[in-house]
């Protein structure tokens, strides 16, 4: 496609400061990197909440230790109140979806590996990339303050309904200072965001090396790509939805306010505003965004599947199509998280028909990744499993999406543990599985040690077993009626479902303890794994056309040319059973 | 590893399935005229997508099975046809699905949120606050009176801000913490919140909606039996959001009038 190689040019030379090398770098993997390491600081804050939220679920009167030394006010004597459970997840659901589901697949390894998938030298824009990660930090950092106001995080979920969220202190705890933090918090998350897919977007269109041709970029850079595309236009809505939330918060103003409330026994000084609007705004973004978190993932797996299974992925064309149509579609579906909400009963089929249609590229997109298993030889490592496990998982997600698109359907289930099941199965598991197949995949590059592959099957085993063990009962809590977001089961007909929340809770910390062997992995294999080799797994892309880790400029100084798709692997009739994407060799298919 | 992959797919693919066709945890039992569509909806999706969900990880753990065979000699295959038999098939599969819930399950939802609440309801008033449902019945009257939200004070029970003062209509108005309704007659609901965003989930109704700040909501329904049942929130309203509920009384058409009657002379 090109004539020419454009390339980056390297307007930057090498740093030798401290700071300029590892803090404020303009270094696209050292931004990756410190995507990645906020994203791990973020899930591990996250996941211990959520092992607070399981056990006071399960338990409600058992004192955690050390509870009431984060809040003597939220769990005195280390037992939670109601109003503290719902602060823990807000901060859960709010830390996960923005600071690990976004931030790891997407910005982390989409960072490190985009502009070497295509042979570039950085980010087009280097210094806004640096601005993107510490935007995205400093957003971090007023998230986590919350946790040290008086009031307590803030509790009104991480869709913040207004106008729960928008009349301040009146609402409840947590919804004074605590909620303004958040609404500003994810206000500069969204700056950063959109600096970083504006970055994505330009590098991708203008800094492919020579023969990088769309068709020839890898999947995963596909997947980035698109999924830049998509948090251009959704974090474009959030941003002014909170910058508006800002305002009515602490300005007097009623975007989200209708006239007549009374709050605290005071009628609020509002009138005029639209309780949906914020729905529809919050949603215009969150529903896309469930694809910021899942398409980069499906792109990692589509990546990295092949290189194990030792076969080309199947239908690259229809894969790629598939998740252009996805994001397309992204925008024409929020409407289906609110069916119940009293919009106009007729809109609901508009939302549903879309939302259900939607599931013909995902169900394609899975039986690509199944075909391609069928008849491969296939490597068994942690990243091949996690790839594997990822079909399974997405399949188990996917499949109760047919439930929830229904209106009908829907009247009974939302606001039930099945919707719970539902997008942590299809969005945060399946994620995350990604993000360890990437993980486990691309840290020899990254840090040029390999991981510990026995250490790397058992988290997979453990956390495979364990996933299905937390998520797939709370189908059955959904079916049976119980209701989401409740700090304790005090209704007659959820009391006899205790013990299944029981259960739950048990899976949720031995899964959770399960991550401490791939924490263990991560960090001792960073200093004591064995050195690697330029390309390990054997895989075709760019970034296995250099060193590991990378020089500063990625391909020391040599200005790459691509020959070759990403997908020649079961090549016969050379000594090796792939063709890197830089050879010149003519590539004969089997 | 691939063989071990396929033993522990299969399990979890069968575990799970057997307790959703055991129904060990299920739906409670169904006393709406309109939920028997939902809970056919829910049944044919349940077949058509467990189908899909048993055979997707049974295919993906026989492919990971066969994928482990160690065999240097042997060769990769690729998948019969290439692509377009898997792209086919879930077009077309998926499609006919789509379109077969799209078509049936809209009635069920016209049923109960396009269709008009019947002439004869019965017409009730419900007010939601942090954290507790309030029912109005028009009185005697039959006439409901008149909301200001500035005369809302929970201290001395004008939950729905009446002014008895200078709206005869509102005199006679019963304001009850629990709904009563009688059996086999069409109920019509009104929904306002005093605060937040509320919802009315009534299981055994097949029913959720939410209370919208600034909005009237109309909901309908028909219990086709008596007893005694319990309304939660499912919106996120604030702390005490998990003990939000009332019960709703279905009574016989005779004990729905005395109630009434009751009410109206208290």
């Amino acid at each position: 496609m090109h004539e020419t190689a454009p390339h980056a040019v390297h307007q930057h030379a090498p740093p030798t400061s401290f700071i300029r090398k590892h803090v404020f770098s303009l270094d696209h993997k050292v931004i990756g990197k410190q995507y990645y390491g906020l994203a791990l600081a973020a899930v591990i804050i996250g996941m211990v909440l959520s092992w607070l939220m399981r056990i006071h679920l399960a338990w409600p009167t058992w004192p955690i230790p050390l509870l009431d030394k984060l809040s003597a006010v939220g769990a005195p004597g280390g037992v939670m109140t109601p109003e503290y459970y719902l602060s823990l997840m807000t901060m859960h659901g709010t830390i996960m979806v923005f600071f690990v589901l976004t931030n790891a697949p997407f910005a982390a390894f989409g960072n490190y590996f985009l502009p070497i998938q295509i042979g570039a030298e950085d980010m087009a824009f280097p210094r806004f990339n640096m601005m993107s990660f510490w935007t995205t930090f400093v957003a971090f950092l007023v998230m986590m303050a919350s946790f040290f106001i008086t009031d307590g995080p803030p509790i009104a979920g991480w869709t913040s309904y207004a106008p729960l969220s928008a009349v301040g202190g009146d609402a409840g705890p947590g919804l004074a200072v605590g909620q303004t933090l958040w609404a500003i918090s994810i206000a500069i998350f969204c700056i950063g965001s959109l600096l970083g897919a504006l970055n994505f977007i330009a590098t991708t269109l203008d800094l492919r090396t020579k023969g990088m041709s769309l068709a020839r970029m890898p999947y995963s850079t596909w997947a980035w790509f698109v999924t830049a595309v998509i948090a251009l236009l959704a974090f474009a809505v959030l941003l002014p939805a909170c910058i508006l939330l800002v305002l009515d918060r602490t300005a007097g103003t009623s975007f989200f306010i209708p006239a007549g409330l009374v709050l605290s026994d005071k009628l609020q000084p509002h009138s005029g505003g639209s309780v949906l609007l914020w729905q529809h705004l919050f949603w215009f973004f969150g529903h896309p965004e469930v694809y910021i978190a899942i398409l980069p993932s499906i792109g990692i797996v589509s990546h990295i599947l092949p290189v194990f299974a030792r076969k080309p992925l199947l239908g690259p064309r229809a894969a790629v199509g598939c998740m252009i149509a996805i994001g397309f579609l992204s925008y024409m579906v929020w409407g289906h998280h609110m069916f119940v909400s009293g919009m106009n009963p007729f809109s609901a089929n508009l939302f549903s028909v879309p939302t259900l249609i939607i599931t013909i590229p995902a169900t394609i997109l899975t039986l690509l990744l199944i075909g391609t298993v069928y008849g491969a030889k296939m490597r068994f490592t942690a990243a091949s499993l996690f790839c594997i496990g990822f079909v399974s998982v997405f399949i188990s997600g996917g499949i109760s999406g047919f439930f929830l698109a229904q209106p009908s359907i829907d009247i009974y289930l939302h606001a039930t543990y099945f919707v719970v099941a539902h997008f942590h199965f299809v969005m945060a598991v399946a994620s995350l599985f990604g993000v360890f197949a990437g993980t486990y995949f691309w840290f020899p590059k990254m840090f040029g040690r390999m991981m510990n592959e026995p250490l790397g099957k058992l988290h997979f085993w453990l956390t495979f077993i364990g996933v299905y063990a937390i998520f797939m009962p709370m189908h059955y809590l959904g079916l049976a009626g119980n209701v989401r977001r409740y700090s304790a089961f005090v209704d007659d007909y959820m009391i006899p479902l205790i013990p299944v929340h029981k259960f739950i809770t048990v899976a949720a910390l031995v899964t959770g303890g399960a991550q401490l062997i791939f924490l263990f992995n991560l960090i001792w294999s960073r200093f004591k794994g064995p050195i690697a080799s330029e390309n390990p797994w054997e895989a075709t892309s760019l970034e296995w056309s250099t060193t590991s880790p990378p020089s500063f400029d990625n391909f020391g100084g040599r200005h790459m040319v691509v020959y070759n798709g990403p997908n020649e692997y079961g090549v016969e009739g050379g000594a090796a059973d792939y063709v890197m994407q830089t050879s010149p060799k003519k590539v004969v298919t089997s | 590893m691939g063989k071990l992959f396929a033993v522990i797919v299969t399990v979890i693919t069968l575990v799970s399935v057997y307790f959703f066709v055991r129904h060990t945890w299920w739906l409670p039992v169904d006393i709406s005229t309109t939920g028997l569509a939902i809970d056919h909806q829910l049944d044919e999706t349940m077949i058509g997508t467990g189908l899909l969900f048993v055979a997707g990880q049974l295919l993906l753990g026989l492919f990971v099975w066969q994928s482990s065979d160690k065999n240097p000699s042997r060769k990769i295959r690729i998948f019969p046809g290439g692509s377009t038999p898997l792209v086919t098939a879930a077009i077309v599969l998926v499609g006919i699905e789509i379109l077969t819930l799209t078509f049936v399950g809209s009635k069920a939802w016209a049923a109960v949120n396009i269709a008009p609440a019947a002439a004869d309801s019965v017409q009730i008033d419900v007010q939601a606050e942090q954290f507790a449902f309030y029912f109005r019945y028009p009185g005697p009257d039959g006439v409901f009176g008149g909301l200001h939200p500035d005369k809302i004070d929970d201290g001395s029970g004008n939950y729905f801000g009446l002014d008895p003062a200078n709206d005869v209509a509102a005199r006679d108005d019963i304001v009850v913490g629990s709904l009563a309704v009688p059996v086999n007659r069409p109920i019509a609901l009104t929904l306002h919140s005093k605060d937040v965003g509320h919802s009315f989930y009534v299981p055994v109704l097949r029913i959720q909606q939410d209370f919208v700040p600034g909005l009237e909501i109309p909901v309908h329904f028909t219990a086709t039996q008596t007893g005694k049942f319990e309304i939660v929130c499912t919106q996120l309203c604030g702390l005490g959001h998990y003990n939000m509920k009332a019960y709703i009384e279905v009574m016989p058409e005779d004990q729905y009038e005395q109630w009434l009657k009751t009410q109206a002379g208290q």
